[in-house]
């Protein structure tokens, strides 16, 4: 107790010192007027106003100007009307912990709707970026640098030119003198009292560059300009560029498509196994891929901290889930269906609509959201018109990963040579001692949980709610269909090539006429070749 | 003589009988009857469920504060589950069956034109809470959501005035709504003379998912030098992933902001909203609105809910302003008779959230303010433009060919839905 007593008394003293401290060093003896008067002025609903005052911020050299136009960014700047006056502004135990703007004082707690976040829109927004860029340009930092130069081209500030140029004079690294290069140039192309070889110097600085700015300039200045010369070089130039963009655009629309192919795959290839290798019609399959995002959903409520990790454990959480699910499912219905198609499609039906409205009941209708890690957040930007979204990259992986899993499981494992026996041929397989009844409930069990890991991908793709299945079984039969029942390998076909088609015909018909075409040409190729693209041959396939 | 008391005892027990069975029919007449035609199941249920929730904490008040004209309100809640036909149906079955003298429901378009004929036929009372496209009025319909002059062209003049964008994207989700707004937008930025080479419409289909390929054709639209911004009309969850690839391939809302018209706080409760900061929604009403009125709704609707991290938003606005506005018109008429109030309703003032006065209109359209909001990173919105005053909401829009010369005036002499001012006809109860 006496300890306890002391250590908080020598705790006491300690701030206490602190405290006393503070006011020999504190900032506001050395503050300019002008910084505190912009902060009143940021009380102002007009949006100049606010302007202006971030100028004042940014050009008064303060050493906590940089701080305040993040924090404003940050929407941490709030403006607290009992005292009307600006302050920091830190979200804490249901209202707000306030410091001084100036010297970072407390200035204690305020309830949550007694103070308020300074608006400011996407022009101010814009503002306090490019003034944060221009500080950059000395940032240490080489990587940071390009960023900021990147985000300045195409400006047309005088002293964000003239920054510009200082820069140049200093940069080592080429990476970065390139970019300040190309903003520089579009400058010079941008400035009417430029002279003719300056520009022409200019052009053929930025002929090889991909980006927007650049073409824009540069098709200004072919149609604008007087001197043929320039005009020549400014269309060589373009046609350049525009050949470029178009290989890479062709690059990109075949991303588009893979990623929707592997995004099909993943939907599709749990239902080539129930559907496929079994030959039950399952209408529940996409509340099964509903389950493992909901999974997803719940293991991150558990690891609230967890969110760069916890989709590992996703994984073989909602593979559980879904396989467990499917199981019941499977003991409890469909095994009394067995070659009734007719029964089992409607009874699955409505074990479908139950599991919806279950997670209607349980979660409550509303959608639910999943954290994206950082990991697959944002995109691989590999020039200025070609970039790899992460959370597409890594689904594309992850859905062949899955697919070669699969594929080892039903060709190299025990219960994939009995899952094989049994759904070639069921009474031999029997008479060979294969208990047909446990194969069935743990194909179907498998086919399920593959479902859940689909659910995995989907929750970073599309909404968890209790209408996600829906949106993905009419997808999953058309893929297995087409790419031929009973064979992995042609719904591997299938989801690509139909996923790549798609993107194809989308750019000239549009999404929803995109999808229809689609529909049409697999219902045509059906009429065709009704086993689909890779028919199973053999006695097994001419029993069913 | 024992047969005559025996009969005497008959009758007595019979009018007993008759009296117990007259008291059950005044403790019904005791209470006024409130349909509430929301989805609880399928796939609106995000969004009606909430409705249904506050209409019945409205009447929990209204009850609380000794009911309407001495009577308790009486909620009846059907569940038409998000499906059209059934829409229809269960509306017949609150008017016909349970008695309701109005109904408080729907939220998509099309199940408002299934009900339409219902309430027409048997003259019951809708009020309907949502922004919708227009092009509707009727007598048995108040409409206390948004019209497009109310939202869609006052968000487009914002972007055109204020944010000086030249080059517009229309993009939505393929049914009804989408598509009439969109053909007003696109006669509206005509009139302001942006051309053809300028505008951009692209639909996709109801919960659509995947969308890579249009998000970089938005992106090249807006990279070629013109300041570019997206009007949105996709319709609820399309529109998470919608933003979700936003963020992905890296569009700021410096760059290209987009303005939706369905996306609100409930909406943006599903997601995390950080890469969004800065895109706009244009609507009547937003939660984080600081006004008394306001934060009294919001603490009695987290009261109600038992759920702080609820959120509010402009359709329960739409839903608070016609719930008080029929009580005050059933005062007003003294009686629940759907021609008294219908009368009695126009002209009625009561105090809207933002801090004005909602007043309904003879078209049976309100007058609204109209906000601008920027989406923050708490998943609400703060508000960065707004109208002068309240803008009076019109239910034929004045840049359709067909709908140019319509109005909608429910009082005497006029007295119809669609009346032509140039042949100084009536198109009949509704048009088309």
């Amino acid at each position: 107790m006496q300890r306890v007593l002391l250590i908080v008394l020598l705790w006491l003293g300690a701030t206490g010192v602190a405290g006393a401290q503070a006011p020999t060093d504190d900032p506001a003896a050395a503050d300019p007027p002008s910084v505190s008067d912009a902060l009143a002025d940021l009380k102002s609903r007009d949006f100049d106003i606010k302007g202006a005052a971030i100028e004042t911020i940014a050009r008064s050299g303060h050493e906590r100007a940089e701080a305040l136009l993040q924090a404003l960014l940050d929407r941490g700047l709030v403006h607290d009307r009992a005292h009307d006056r600006i302050a920091l502004g830190e979200q804490a135990d249901g209202g707000w912990a306030l410091t001084d703007p100036l010297t970072g004082d407390s200035l204690g707690q305020v309830d949550a709707r007694a103070a308020r976040p300074v608006i400011i829109n996407n022009r101010l927004r814009e503002q306090i970026r490019n003034l944060q860029a221009v500080a950059a340009l000395s940032n240490p930092d080489s990587g940071r640098r390009r960023q900021a130069v990147q985000r300045l081209i195409g400006s047309a500030d005088p002293t964000v030119i003239q920054a510009l140029r200082e820069r140049q004079a200093k940069e080592d690294n080429t990476a970065v003198a390139d970019a300040i290069d190309t903003a520089l140039s579009i400058a010079v192309l941008r400035d009417p009292d430029s002279d003719l070889h300056a520009r022409l110097a200019a052009i053929d600085a930025v002929a090889g560059s991909l980006e927007p700015a650049v073409k824009n300039v540069l098709r200004d200045r072919a149609t604008q300009t007087d001197a043929a010369a320039e005009r020549n070089a400014a269309e060589k130039a373009l046609k350049a560029i525009d050949a470029r963009t178009a290989r890479y655009e062709t690059a990109d629309t075949i991303f588009f498509g893979l990623s929707l192919g592997s995004v099909l795959l993943l939907a599709a290839i749990g239902l080539a196994i129930t559907f496929g290798v079994m030959g039950v019609i399952n209408m529940a399959h996409g509340e099964l891929i509903m389950l493992g995002a909901y999974t997803t959903y719940v293991v991150q409520q558990i690891f609230p901290q967890g969110h760069e990790w916890s989709l590992l454990i996703a994984i073989p959480a909602a593979f559980l889930v879904s396989a467990l699910v499917g199981i019941v499912i499977e003991r409890c219905v469909i095994r009394f269906l067995y070659g009734r198609p007719l029964e089992t499609l409607l009874a699955t039906f409505g074990v479908s609509l139950i599991l919806q409205q279950a997670v209607r009941l349980i979660f409550s209708p509303l959608n639910r959201s999943v954290v994206t890690p950082d990991w697959m957040s944002g995109a691989l930007q590999i020039n200025p018109v070609f970039s790899l979204t992460y959370n597409r990259l890594y689904i594309i992986f992850f859905a062949l990963a899955v697919f070669l899993t699969l594929l080892t499981v039903l060709k190299k494992t025990r219960l994939g040579l009995q899952v094989r026996a049994v759904s070639q041929n069921r009474i031999t397989a029997r008479a060979m001692g294969i208990r047909s009844e446990r194969v069935n409930a743990l194909t179907f069990g498998l086919g399920s949980g593959i479902a859940g890991i689909a659910g995995v991908a989907l929750a970073q793709l599309t909404n968890v709610g209790p209408n996600l299945g829906q949106a993905y079984i009419i997808d999953s039969f058309m893929v297995v269909v087409f790419g031929g029942v009973g064979n992995l390998w042609g719904t591997l076909t299938a989801a690509f090539g139909l996923g790549i088609a798609n993107k194809f015909i989308e750019p000239l018909a549009g999404a929803v006429l995109a999808k229809i075409m689609v529909l049409v040409f697999i219902i045509l190729f059906i009429q065709r070749k009704p086993r689909g693209l890779f028919p199973q041959r053999g006695r097994a396939a001419e029993d069913s | 003589m024992s047969m005559k008391r025996n009969l005497k005892r008959i009758a007595q027990v019979g009018i007993a009988a008759g009296a117990i069975s007259y008291s059950g029919l005044v403790s019904a007449a005791n209470t006024i009857k409130v349909g509430v035609l929301h989805s609880l199941s399928g796939t609106m249920a995000i969004s009606e469920s909430t409705l249904k929730d506050t209409v019945l904490m409205m009447i929990e008040q209204q009850n609380e504060k000794g009911g309407v004209m001495g009577k308790k309100l009486e909620p009846v809640v059907v569940d038409p589950a998000s499906d059209w036909p059934l829409f229809a149906e269960k509306a017949r079955q609150l008017l016909t069956q349970d008695k309701v003298d109005v109904i408080f429901g729907c939220w998509t378009s099309v199940s408002r034109k299934s009900v339409l004929p219902v309430v027409e036929e048997l003259n019951g009372l809708l009020f309907y809470p949502v922004q919708y496209e227009g092009e509707e009025s009727s007598k048995n319909v108040f409409y206390t959501g948004a019209a497009p002059n109310q939202q869609a062209i006052p968000a487009v003049d914002y972007l055109l005035n204020d944010l000086g964008v030249e080059r517009f994207v229309l993009a939505g989700t393929d049914y009804v709504y989408p598509r009439t707004t969109n053909k007003i937008l696109e006669a509206y930025l005509k009139s302001k003379g942006i051309g053809d080479e300028d505008i951009m419409i692209n639909y996709t289909p109801f919960g659509h998912s995947d969308w890579q390929s249009i998000v970089s054709r938005i992106k090249e639209f807006g990279s070629e030098g013109k300041k570019t911004a997206v009007v949105s009309t996709i319709n609820g969850d399309a529109n998470v992933p919608f933003y979700k690839e936003l963020g992905n391939q890296g569009i700021d809302a410096a760059d290209i902001p987009v303005v939706a018209f369905s996306v609100g706080e409930q909406e943006l409760s599903g997601i995390d909203t950080g890469p969004l900061v800065g895109h706009l929604a244009a609507w009547n009403y937003f939660e984080s609105v600081y006004t008394p009125e306001n934060n009294k709704f919001i603490d009695q609707w987290h009261d109600y809910i038992g759920d702080d991290s609820r959120v509010t938003n402009d359709p329960m606005e739409a839903t608070y302003i016609g719930f008080n506005m029929w009580v005050k018109a059933v005062e007003k008429a003294k009686s629940t008779d759907t021609d008294n109030v219908a009368k009695a309703m126009i002209g009625i003032e009561t105090p809207n959230l933002t801090g004005g006065t909602a007043v309904m209109n003879k078209n049976h359209h309100l007058s609204k303010p109209v906000l601008i909001g920027e989406i923050q990173d708490n998943g609400q919105f703060a508000v960065v433009w707004e109208t002068d005053g309240l803008v009076a909401g019109d239910a034929w829009s004045d840049y359709l060919p067909d709908s140019k010369n319509l109005i909608a005036d429910w009082t005497a002499p006029i007295n119809c839905g669609n009346y032509n001012t140039k042949t100084k006809t009536c198109g009949g109860q509704t048009a088309q």
